[in-house]
């Protein structure tokens, strides 16, 4: 098992990842997840210049992204997936290839219809609901921002999320 | 490219803030920077704060790291605009040289910023202790 970081992020590989992230754990490659950006070349390039040397990107469909998971999970190295949505980490769980696995929320800032629950962490009604459905498919699924900082339980996301 | 062109300082925390106020204490010049935060939004939001704080005219959007969800943000809002240039690694020099050449073509604004942020990069390494200067040596 290569990967060793299931993250939901929207703000992908930006310094708490590649950093705070990928030095504690020696990640050198990541799997984003996201059906826009897979098709966005101008985009992978921009998220491309965050990566520190040495370390690669894949860019991947959601339906990419099940169907090429062993495979990845094969490769060497040390590797993290990311997804921007909660949605789109169900839909992987759902498509079988998370189970068993630590899955954590990131960076899911304030946004229109969404309730603070962290300082990191906003979530509106169909997010509570994806994390819901989430852990029951997933090893764990918690919070947490950075190695550092505490993980905050589930209960506590969705309990406090207003949904 | 004619008018002042607005400057928006976008950065981490209360990195923008400090350096807006930093200038201001400095050049004593008020009002030609803007700052924008990251701070608990999502990139839309961040988007949106950017597009507010750049208004309409030219402007130059400077951005504390070359990646990251502020160069993101800075990027996708400029791209579309012919008249929104990004600068990374803003810093004090760069930003205390921009406000007395707002008056300048952007592109060529958006030069002279990131060299005056380059060349204030120095290193002085350190000097040797006194006990292992060589007494034989005459100073020069």
């Amino acid at each position: 098992m290569s990967i060793r970081l299931f993250r939901i992020d929207e703000r992908l590989l930006h310094g708490q990842v590649v950093v705070g992230w990928g030095e504690r754990l020696g990640l050198d490659y990541y799997v984003v997840v996201d059906d826009d950006l897979a098709a966005s070349d101008w985009e992978q390039e921009l998220y491309m210049g965050g990566l520190p040397d040495g370390a690669s990107a894949y860019f991947l469909t959601e339906e990419e992204a099940a169907r090429r998971f062993r495979t990845l999970e094969e490769r060497a190295g040390r590797g993290a997936l990311l997804t921007r949505t909660t949605a789109a980490m169900r839909r992987l769980a759902e498509a079988g290839v998370l189970e068993g696995r630590a899955v954590h929320v990131g960076c899911l800032g304030a946004a229109p219809g969404r309730h603070r629950v962290l300082d990191y962490v906003y979530l509106n009604p169909e997010e509570a609901a994806d994390l819901r459905a989430l852990a029951s498919l997933v090893g764990t699924l918690e919070a947490r921002d950075l190695p550092s900082a505490p993980a905050v339980g589930l209960d506590r996301m969705v309990g406090e999320s207003g949904a | 490219m004619t008018g002042s062109v607005v400057g928006v300082v976008v950065a981490h925390d209360g990195v923008a803030a400090a350096l807006v106020r930093a200038v201001e204490r400095i050049s004593g010049v008020e009002g030609a920077l803007r700052e924008v935060s990251n701070e608990g939004c999502s990139p839309e939001e961040l988007r949106g704060r950017l597009e507010e704080a750049a208004g309409d005219g030219p402007a130059l959007l400077f951005v504390d790291l070359a990646s990251g969800s502020c160069a993101f943000a800075a990027r996708q809002v400029a791209r579309p605009r012919p008249n929104l240039a990004v600068v990374t690694g803003a810093s004090l020099p760069m930003l205390l040289d921009f406000v007395f050449h707002r008056e300048m073509e952007l592109e060529a604004l958006a030069e002279r910023v990131a060299d005056k942020g380059r060349v204030a990069t120095r290193v002085h390494l350190p000097t040797a202790p006194e006990s292992d200067v060589d007494p034989t040596v005459p100073h020069r």
